[in-house]
């Protein structure tokens, strides 16, 4: 058996990356069900079907009074979204920590993420681009390590955009901004948290769209395997 | 087995173990310092109560925040009620002067009072919003009786837990715990905006919980019963929210 000296991805990297894959699926289906209730987005601190939204979302709702245009009222399903969504919120969230604080401590963030400052060029980005839009099946040395956009869309989802949703998540909860309103004034209100976090989880939903693509492109059986399994080859 | 698998196995084992003591323990503290909800049974208790603990440790005496009069909305927003009947029409129809708020339960004296006796006792207001858990929000100003007034007039006792409170509307009753029902803005509210609270948004009597989304803010408040035993209420979860899906506590 020609066994790897040492897995492609640690094990700490495996079993955090699939529960946060199963914690955001389940914020994802309860929080557009919780929008479901609601759809339309506001700007600022207060909200609600008696002033001027920033955007609707042109579907029916769970709610007789927000007017849809529809001639009906979907089934009211947010009890046991509410329940799912902040459960698998403290999943996300303390998986998430473990995984933050371990790829900190080891080294991870530093070696497998923290791109090489010769990539960071306008050149090197600029090749990596175009490899990326021609959809160039990457070759065999990418099976041990990210390229540089890679690196860069990992660092952005785990710095930027997962502490970014939960920051909104947070300063949409009258008990957690009764004790740190900073959270929320420095967004402009709860309205405004509330519409960015609709934001970032489109971006988000980006991100997995193109993950799972880039997974396909680059071999799906290698890939899930190397991130069940450990082995890359 | 070789070396390595054993130590990893022993270091497993000790995490394992320390791991399910530290959860024996901390369900052991959760218990005693009352960090438990009561619909804390069934798949998504684990959130719910790691939801109301971490807030309870983190936001016992916090304030919701409070607003300039200038920020208080001009088109506030009354969510639907189920109608309510020729009773409450006959209350309407008399200015509710012979609605009354009856206060049971642990308490050394007991009492019903009239509208016209609470807002004879000291009154409080608030500028504050009102979320609703679909996602909608207003801010208005809250004018009522703080309840721990009330509690303290009927000589709670101190062995109460939760503080029961029911709607006119029959099928609508909630609870708060003492970090609640003491909280300086929680009041028993019988005015918005500097005038009478209007039907649709709870009047005669609405409570208030500053820190909770709006479901825990009852409106047609008839009764409140002070208690050291949740359980006994309902099906046992707290409030009628939870019997319907929803969460007891609502602090989010």
């Amino acid at each position: 058996m020609a066994e790897t000296p040492h897995p492609r991805h640690s094990g700490l990297v495996r079993v955090t990356h699939w529960l946060i894959t199963f914690a955001f699926l389940a914020l994802l289906v309860s929080g557009l069900e919780l929008v479901v209730s609601h759809p339309r987005f506001y700007w600022g601190e207060t909200g609600n079907v008696n002033t001027t939204p920033l955007f609707k979302i042109p579907i029916p709702s769970s709610r007789n009074l927000v007017p849809t245009g529809y001639g009906y009222v979907l089934p009211d399903q947010n009890g046991w979204s509410r329940y799912l969504h902040f459960q698998s919120a403290w999943v996300l969230v303390l998986i998430g920590l473990l995984y933050g604080v371990a790829s900190l401590w080891n080294g991870h963030f530093r070696r497998n993420l923290l791109p090489a400052r010769s990539d960071i060029s306008p050149k090197r980005l600029a090749t990596s681009i175009v490899q990326h839009l021609r959809f160039k099946r990457p070759g065999v040395e990418e099976a041990w390590s990210y390229n540089v956009l890679q690196r860069l869309a990992y660092l952005l989802v785990i710095f930027v955009l997962f502490p970014m949703i939960i920051w909104t998540g947070l300063a949409m909860s009258p008990s957690f901004v009764s004790a740190v309103p900073a959270a929320v004034n420095v967004l402009g209100g709860q309205q405004s948290a509330r519409t960015l976090h609709f934001f970032l989880t489109v971006a988000l939903v980006l991100f997995l769209l193109i993950h799972v693509f880039m997974v396909f492109l680059a071999g799906f059986r290698s890939r899930m395997r190397a991130m069940i399994t450990g082995r890359a080859a | 087995m070789s070396i390595l698998s054993r130590r990893k196995l022993i270091t497993t084992g000790i995490v394992a173990t320390a791991g399910a003591s530290g959860l024996v323990v901390a369900a052991k503290l959760a218990k005693r310092y009352g960090l438990i909800p009561p619909d804390s049974g069934g798949i998504y208790g684990p959130g719910e109560t790691l939801t109301y603990a971490a807030q309870r440790l983190l936001t016992r005496h916090s304030l919701a925040r409070e607003f300039s009069r200038n920020k208080i909305s001009a088109k506030p927003f009354a969510n639907e009620v189920a109608p309510l009947g020729d009773e409450f029409k006959r209350f309407q129809q008399g200015a509710f002067a012979d609605w009354r708020l009856v206060v049971d339960g642990l308490a050394a004296r007991p009492a019903s009072f009239s509208l016209a006796e609470l807002k004879s006792f000291p009154r409080r207001s608030h500028i504050t919003m009102i979320q609703c858990e679909e996602g909608w929000s207003y801010i208005a100003e809250w004018t009522g009786v703080p309840l721990s007034h009330v509690l303290e007039r009927v000589g709670a006792l101190p062995q109460v837990r939760y503080v029961v409170y029911r709607s006119f509307q029959p099928d609508w009753w909630e609870s708060i715990d003492m970090a609640d029902a003491l909280h300086p803005q929680t009041l028993l509210t019988y005015e918005m905006n500097g005038g009478e609270l209007p039907v649709g948004f709870g009047g005669p009597l609405r409570m208030r919980i500053s820190r909770q989304l709006g479901y825990k803010s009852l409106k047609y408040v008839t009764r409140l019963t002070l208690t050291d035993n949740i359980k006994q209420f309902g099906k046992g979860l707290g409030s009628a929210e939870p019997e319907g899906g929803y969460a007891w506590y609502a602090g989010a």
